[in-house]
């Protein structure tokens, strides 16, 4: 934040309209250079809160995935404040066992 | 004499969106160039809507185009247009419109690889959009001068051009900033040459002043390096001849442009504070 941008909002005003720029653009380019469209970026992010949020109860009103971009790299970043941590793991299609061979260890862990 | 790398280069000059400068810095850089002694040629890949004849005071001199050269019906020197004041200076004029319903990358090649043969370095003004024409003169670069305005649409389009170019392994590509405001910028009314730079993440070939003086260039098809004239733009275009050659120029400050009480408080104004 510049000097302009802190009176600004002392001041109660619109920031200066450069800032206004980057932020807008930073935002649709992260968006243009993933190439992925609105549709299924909010796909994902639902799939991904449900994934999370079977292990951890998250807060949904907090939370948010986005995509972000530096350096022409674009990342996606999910934040999603955790509530707390669920005692057992529910896994309510998953008969192979492998799977839960692997996934129990790592929840006695987390538990600990 | 100008620092030269061996051999002939090809430099791709493209934006993405249209009328942010392409074809004005291809002029200005091409006659800049070739009085440093490049043997230059300045190609127009925009054969729907070309220009570059004009802006270099051309258009009444062009008698055969790229079309004829690449049908056979003439040899490329009888297509070149040298220019009077500039003899280093050569246009390779861009064919009828119709072309773009044959034309392809390889014909592209075809004319900037015979073009290299003879000149010290092809500069290739690109269309604007990322569809065909694009393509076409895209894949006859090694090098590529993106230049964009510190507008939200133009950077947009500029960061679109520069994933193609990337993935075509096109480089070095240089960034060039046109239309450069001091006074908004000090006001942080337009986006900061290191927002832009940032943003892109492209090294920056040159800054180039908002100068009424190229309209009036434009008007008499005489760029301004060509004239000797010493308007910010003018000396823009030269240091970037001069970067491209491999010299060491530095770059203007915007915020030093400006004097007085005012401009000092617009600097204090942009510090960080955190």
């Amino acid at each position: 934040m510049t000097l302009r941008d802190f009176i600004n909002k002392l001041l109660g005003r619109q920031p200066a309209s450069a800032t206004t720029a980057k932020q807008r653009l930073q935002l649709v380019l992260a968006h243009d250079r993933s190439d992925l469209n609105p549709e299924l970026l909010e796909q994902m992010r639902r799939e991904i809160l449900e994934v999370v949020s079977r292990y951890v109860e998250i807060d949904l009103e907090e939370g948010d995935v986005s995509l972000e971009t530096e350096d022409r790299v674009t990342a996606l970043v999910a934040n999603l404040p955790i509530r707390r941590t669920k005692p057992l793991p529910v896994h309510e299609s998953n008969p192979d066992g492998d799977v839960h061979g692997e996934a129990d260890p790592v929840w006695t862990a987390s538990q600990a | 004499m100008p620092v030269t790398t061996s051999g002939s280069r090809s430099i791709l000059i493209c934006s993405g969106k249209g009328g942010v400068g392409k074809t004005t810095l291809t002029a200005n850089l091409g006659i800049a160039l070739a009085r440093q002694g490049m043997r230059t040629a300045v190609l127009d890949a925009d054969f729907g809507l070309r220009n570059l004849d004009l802006l270099l005071g051309l258009e009444n001199r062009i008698v055969y185009t790229a079309q004829e050269v690449l049908s056979g019906n003439c040899r490329l020197d009888q297509a070149l247009v040298k220019h009077k004041l500039e003899p280093n200076l050569a246009l390779l004029p861009a064919g009828n419109p119709r072309m773009l319903e044959w034309l392809k990358p390889e014909d592209m090649q075809t004319i900037v690889g015979l073009l290299r043969e003879s000149f010290d370095i092809v500069l290739i003004d690109c269309p604007a959009g990322i569809e065909d024409g694009f393509k076409n003169a895209a894949g006859a670069a090694e090098e590529a001068i993106v230049i964009t305005t510190p507008e939200v649409s133009a950077v947009r389009d500029a960061d679109r051009v520069i994933g193609l170019l990337n993935t075509r392994g096109i480089k070095p590509i240089q960034l060039v900033l046109n239309r450069v405001r001091p006074k908004m910028m000090a006001n942080q009314e337009m986006l900061a040459v290191d927002d832009v730079t940032d943003i892109l993440a492209l090294p920056l070939l040159g800054l180039v002043l908002e100068d009424e003086q190229v309209i009036v260039s434009t008007n008499r098809g005489e760029p301004l390096t060509l004239n000797g004239s010493n308007s910010p733009a003018a000396q823009a275009y030269n240091n970037i001849a001069r970067r491209v050659c491999g010299e060491d120029v530095p770059l203007i400050d915007p915020a030093k442009v400006r004097r007085g009480l005012r401009a000092k408080l617009g600097r204090l104004m942009q510090t960080k504070i955190f």
